[in-house]
């Protein structure tokens, strides 16, 4: 009896942390989003965003600032942020590895260099990018150095040397990017070089509306792979046992998750860590690894991680901006070492 | 008798890469039934089992599960028929142990995998079972091997399957664990009328837990039938070609080779009393003779493989005078005489006698 009760206390306990967790989540979403709208070098006060937002009335310097600039920024930084971080979780179930992700496994640089090699070559022909080929493009490039990674998987059973050639792809697709950005010398080009660092500025309505369909979509097909995922963190064997079709299953998570990265990379170039700090950070809170909850809580995770750092990146040396990567670096980097020497204690 | 198994293989040939290991392998099983299968390590035990649970493509033969085709079966119905305890060593993050044993209504659950309390109930059940409730709540990684094994049984048995499937689920576990697995993997089998196949790397357990054993060695299955046809010293001995030491069937244990040379010591015993000094004997590496026993005494099996020679009188007879004068010689021969017997009745009344000439020749220890 007292066994049952004390049963039934946790199981409210757990139920409770789930609640609070996406509580807190949603509650920061919406703070961040004030204080991004409210913030730049501009200064306009919070009844007139309002009004600008909902009745879309009022000066026409600030309507500007606040539809054009701010609004896509950080509908783009929400919805890119989301994708990392369920990217990052797909090929963590994929590799079963906490520390695997776009980023160091050199999934966003091979789209990066595929993308800036399109962006270059079309534009030098004087020809308009449209958002569907900047993502094709990435899809591309991320599905090469996918297939490259899932060679290399197949060869070294180590994680750690998995991670490390990745991270080696990374620097090679990198340099070859910088060599192309710096040699392509055309005023249409000045962007290239901020959008290869990783950026969420100089985002268009046209660009969110793509994101919002490619990264939806993307992340509902993942929530609905949950129940596969959940048997697939028990081992293939098992998840082969319990009848999951593991070879296709196999093929979503490697085909989601490079979606998601490059419609990122497409964007807003590579950004680092995310993939994997949010997730680790997601299921401490959580305490659980259930796909069900942490794909939903990654998507809200990752955007509150963006949307903050993105923040960080604008504000902190105003007027001039960092680079996205480098704000997220910071943040994200050492959760990756923490990760791993937790780890290391655990084995 | 064939569509009355409820598994059963039909020349089922077993490999990897298209290249066959193991041939024509025919398993007939009743639910309710376990069967083992035993063998050196290499022989391909588990490639039986991954083929037989789907993760291997079968390269020849059929296999038949509950009268159909294994391989026509989709991956839910194989799902609800047939549960796997495996050898991978699981390392889930942050699921607790029910987590892992809910993990088995998968085959039940909606397109979400969201439990109800059907499930719920389900697997408490299975946690009771294999008297682990108290693990509920504990994190999966950080309880013992025996635990785990236990929880992953739990797990299979959720799936509410008619057969499991296991790989050397002992392996790992310590003498206490071993009992306590296989006797709660006995009362399932009794109580749900599972069918059961597994591989076990302990003969002792194997020979008291399976109702058939399959013997695997070599291209084809060496031999398969009943504990009582199998574990035969002889057989035991040539299936795992045993050189150095000795397979007893009747023990269900192996002792080491006996030691060589002239024999040094004489030991008087029977009635069990010698065997342990006969194994500190052979591990100390010192020859020796025993008698007189009688060959229904479980000294004698002990002493036929670690003695030099054993001075034996056929069962339930007196010792004879004959057997007390060959033992006295012996006694002649060696160095020291070991007693490991405290009474003597009539039967080897001339024990008795041979304790008593020792003292008299000062060789007594």
């Amino acid at each position: 009896m007292e066994m049952a009760e004390e049963n039934l206390n946790k199981k409210r306990h757990t139920k409770y942390r789930y609640y609070g967790s996406f509580l807190i989540l949603a509650l920061l979403l919406v703070i961040l989003f004030l204080w991004n709208i409210n913030s730049g070098s501009i200064s306009i006060s919070v009844p007139e965003i309002f009004r600008i937002i909902f009745q879309q009335k009022g000066e026409e310097t600030a309507m500007n600032i606040i539809w054009q600039i701010r609004l896509p920024r950080i509908l783009s930084a929400i919805l890119l942020g989301g994708a990392l971080s369920v990217s990052g979780f797909l090929l963590q179930t994929f590799f079963h590895n906490p520390i695997a992700g776009p980023f160091v496994l050199g999934i966003s640089s091979g789209a990066k260099l595929v993308v800036a090699l399109v962006m270059i070559f079309l534009l030098g022909r004087g020809w308009t990018v449209s958002s569907w080929a900047l993502i094709l493009a990435a899809f591309l490039g991320s599905m090469v150095s996918m297939g490259f990674v899932l060679l290399v998987s197949k060869k070294v059973h180590q994680m750690s040397m998995l991670v490390i050639s990745g991270v080696m792809i990374g620097y090679i697709c990198s340099a070859i990017t910088d060599f192309v950005v710096t040699f392509a010398d055309d005023s249409n080009i000045v962007n290239l070089h901020n959008w290869s660092l990783g950026s969420f500025s100089g985002m268009t309505w046209e660009n969110v509306e793509v994101m919002a369909m490619i990264v939806l979509a993307g992340v509902i097909a993942a929530f609905f792979l949950s129940k596969p995922m959940g048997a697939f963190q028990l081992g293939e064997a098992y998840a082969q046992n319990m009848g999951v079709n593991v070879a296709l299953f196999r093929v979503m998570l490697i085909l989601l998750s490079s979606i998601l990265s490059a419609c990122v990379t497409a964007f807003a170039g590579p950004i680092s860590f995310v993939g994997i700090a949010v997730p680790h950070l997601v299921k401490s809170i959580l305490k659980t690894a259930k796909p069900l909850l942490v794909i939903p809580a990654c998507f809200l995770g990752g955007a509150v991680f963006c949307l903050f750092c993105d923040m960080i990146a604008r504000t902190v040396f105003a007027p001039s901006e960092l680079s996205i990567s480098s704000v997220t670096a910071v943040f994200g980097a050492p959760v990756v070492i923490f990760i791993m020497i937790k780890r290391q204690k655990l084995n | 008798m064939k569509n009355k198994c409820y598994f059963y293989t039909d020349k089922m040939t077993v490999g990897y890469d298209g290249k066959p290991l193991i041939k024509e392998i025919k398993i007939e099983l009743l639910r309710g039934q376990i069967l083992t299968l035993i063998g050196p390590n290499g022989a391909g035990k588990s490639t039986i089992l991954k083929s037989i649970t789907k993760q291997l493509k079968i390269l020849g033969g059929c296999v038949y599960l509950d009268q159909k085709q294994m391989k026509e079966l989709s991956g839910k119905e194989t799902a609800r028929k047939m549960a796997v305890v495996l050898t991978d060593r699981m390392k889930p993050e942050l699921m607790t142990c029910e987590d892992v044993v809910a993990a088995g209504r998968y085959p039940y659950t909606g397109s979400l995998g969201i439990l109800n309390e059907e499930d719920r109930a389900k697997t408490r059940e299975a946690l009771e079972l294999v008297q682990a409730l108290e693990l509920a709540d504990r994190d999966f990684s950080a309880i013992s091997d025996g635990q785990k094994q236990r929880i992953l049984l739990a797990r299979a048995i959720c799936q509410e399957p008619e057969m499991i499937v296991l790989d050397e689920p002992t392996s790992f576990l310590d003498i206490r664990h071993k009992l306590e697995f296989l006797s709660i993997l006995k009362k399932l089998v009794r109580e749900r009328q599972v069918a059961v196949v597994m591989s076990l790397h302990e003969l002792d357990l194997a020979q008291k837990i399976s109702d058939l054993i399959i013997c695997i060695k070599g291209e084809y299955v060496d031999k398969s039938g009943t504990p009582e046809e199998i574990f035969t010293d002889d057989y035991i001995s040539s299936l795992y070609e045993i050189k150095k030491g000795s397979y007893h069937s009747n023990f269900g244990c192996v002792e080491l080779p006996a030691p060589s040379g002239k024999p040094e010591v004489f030991v008087i015993a029977g009635g069990g009393s010698g065997i342990s000094c006969y194994r500190r004997l052979q591990r100390e590496g010192i020859p020796f003779i025993t008698g007189v026993l009688h060959e229904n005494d479980i000294d004698y099996e002990a002493a036929r493989t670690l003695a030099c020679e054993v001075i034996a009188e056929s069962a339930f007879e007196p010792v004879s005078e004959a057997h007390y004068i060959a033992a006295l010689e012996k006694m002649k021969q060696c160095r020291e005489v070991k007693c490991c017997l405290d009474h003597f009745g009539t039967g080897n009344a001339a024990n008795q006698r041979l304790l008593a000439e020792a003292e008299k020749q000062g060789k007594l220890i």
